[in-house]
């Protein structure tokens, strides 16, 4: 039981993840991204061929694909917002549903369409033991995930609420024709928004990825809509809620598992998310904005 | 220190500003009256770079600051009220006063004038933790001519500063905008449809209709002008 626990933990810490970079986009542009779990997906395979082609390094693979995901972010930013500014919302959102299809298809012609995996020769090197604590056996790439996790969240946290380019992401997020009449560089602040939104999916791409070893083009897909929903669970606009609902998420799935239900777990965590809407339609944390403020 | 020359300005295919020119000189507070709609807030914008002008020229300070972005134009010296305050509403009080100082750089300086402004405003040292949008429409108000000057302006734009408020509130936003101007010699350019309150306190004022500037005169002047007590004095 316990031991379901940390591997819900750990799969719901990533879902966190990346519902917070989904948060964080939405909060402060105001825009749906599909192309959410594709971020994830090239983060997972830039991860991947750092481990395969570099070194057998965690934290190598995790700081690359930040790069990587940042600079992938700021031009999904520029194709699918910063053009179509004045254009409806739907607009954009269908930009990033075309962004995705096409990293989709992009990821088929670079790797293929099979699925690939790190070969265990470099996988034992990135020393995955176990140890066990009262009759629980806990891995050592969980404790690493788990660890990543709650770094990434603090960090976010910190760099939101904390400093001064928190401050003006959060004023943009709330009135953004007032920033700017402040003289803030808002396209800067949007572009940034989304770059830090996909560096936190990109990550959790790198920690899933070697955490179940598999990766393949559409591994991004489930994810992404996961995201969005963990998300709207949470409240849609709460950096709090996105966390609390992404590891609930990932906590009910691995009991649905636990319980026999494995084939249905993804039915168990969506239904579940379908009971919280109705009674909470603003979701969890809803009407506590990303954006809320804090004395200091 | 502030002129406009011949400005013309679009919304779309709509002509929001015809031919306006207005200077406004150091150490002075010069009102821009009308109706609704007369393109009053269109000039603030204008000025301020929110909006860009079709024709003309806008130099402050002798630098052309037309088709140039804000944050060009707030760095020059120029700080707007907005229009219904356009406080970021789950942001504190503070945080609120530091978005105002975003282009300056000299640390000490703002928290300097982070001090000043709890002495010129009471409500913002009683206030300064809370989120913005629990404060009354008339503490707003206060917080956001607050910010303004946290840019260290020499020109303050207000785009109608008393609307909305309970007379009370009026009466100490001009009583702050008189007590800014004296004290600190920071001139405004002052948007209103409260047209008594505004000439009371300017020096002088210009009157907009439909985008065009059809009245210009020293306050005491348009004060008695027939017409002026007429259309926006409620003089019968």
């Amino acid at each position: 039981m316990f031991e379901q626990l940390i591997n819900g933990l750990t799969q719901g810490s990533v879902y966190a993840l990346l519902a917070l970079g989904f948060t964080l986009i939405f909060g402060t542009l105001r825009m749906v991204t599909f192309a959410h779990g594709e971020v994830y997906m090239v983060g997972a395979y830039v991860g991947f061929e750092i481990i395969r082609l570099l070194a057998p390094s965690f934290m190598l693979a995790i700081l690359v694909a930040l790069a990587a995901t940042a600079l992938l972010g700021v031009i999904i930013e520029i194709l699918s917002f910063h053009f179509l500014r004045d254009a409806p919302h739907v607009t954009s959102l269908l930009v990033t549903i075309g962004i995705s299809i096409l990293l989709i298809n992009l990821a088929q012609l670079i790797w293929g369409p099979e699925t690939k995996s790190i070969p265990y020769a470099l996988l034992d090197q990135l020393d995955y033991g176990e140890f066990e604590i009262w009759g629980v056996y806990i891995t050592y790439l969980q404790i690493a995930v788990l660890m990543v996790t709650v770094l990434l969240m603090t960090a976010l946290y910190l760099l939101i609420n904390k400093t001064k380019l928190g401050m003006v992401i959060r004023a943009t997020a709330q009135d953004y024709e007032a920033a700017y009449a402040m003289g803030v560089n808002v396209n800067v602040v949007f572009s940034m928004a989304f770059a830090i939104g996909s560096m936190l999916g990109g990550v959790a791409g790198v920690l899933i990825g070697v955490y179940y070893n598999l990766f393949y083009p559409t591994m991004g897909q489930l994810y992404g809509l996961k995201a969005f929903s963990a998300s709207v669970v949470g409240g849609l606009m709460s950096l709090p809620g996105s966390v609390v609902a992404g590891l609930l998420i990932g906590v009910i799935e691995t009991f649905a598992v636990e319980f026999g239900a494995s084939s249905l777990r993804h039915m168990i965590s969506f239904l579940f998310m379908i009971l919280i809407l109705l009674f909470r339609p603003s979701g969890l944390f809803g009407g506590k904005e990303l954006i809320q403020a804090r004395g200091d | 220190m502030l002129e406009l020359t011949d400005i013309d300005a679009y919304y779309g295919p709509i002509q929001a500003l015809k031919n306006v020119s207005l200077t406004v000189n150091r150490g002075e507070i010069v009102s821009l009256l009308g109706g609704n709609a007369c393109g009053k807030s269109t000039t603030m914008k204008t000025i301020l770079g929110l909006v860009k002008p079709r024709r003309g020229r806008i130099t402050f300070e002798g630098q052309r600051i037309d088709r140039r972005p804000p944050s060009v134009v707030v760095k020059a010296g120029i700080s707007p009220v907005l229009e219904a305050r356009r406080l970021f509403p789950y942001l504190t009080v503070l945080e609120n006063l530091r978005m105002g100082a975003y282009t300056r750089r000299d640390k000490k300086g703002i928290e300097q004038d982070i001090e000043r402004m709890y002495e010129l405003f009471p409500v913002v040292r009683e206030r300064y933790r809370q989120p913005a949008s629990t404060l009354s429409g008339g503490e707003q108000q206060m917080v956001a001519m607050a910010r303004a000057l946290m840019a260290r302006p020499k020109l303050l734009i207000m785009d109608e500063p008393s609307m909305g408020l309970s007379p009370l509130y009026v009466e100490k936003v001009f009583e702050i905008i008189e007590t800014v101007n004296r004290k600190e010699g920071v001139a405004i350019l002052l948007v209103e449809q409260n047209a008594n309150m505004a000439l009371s306190i300017a020096t002088r004022g210009y009157v907009l209709q439909t985008g065009e500037i059809v009245l210009k005169d020293t306050a005491e002047n348009l004060l008695s002008n027939p017409l002026m007590q007429k259309a926006y004095l409620g003089v019968a």
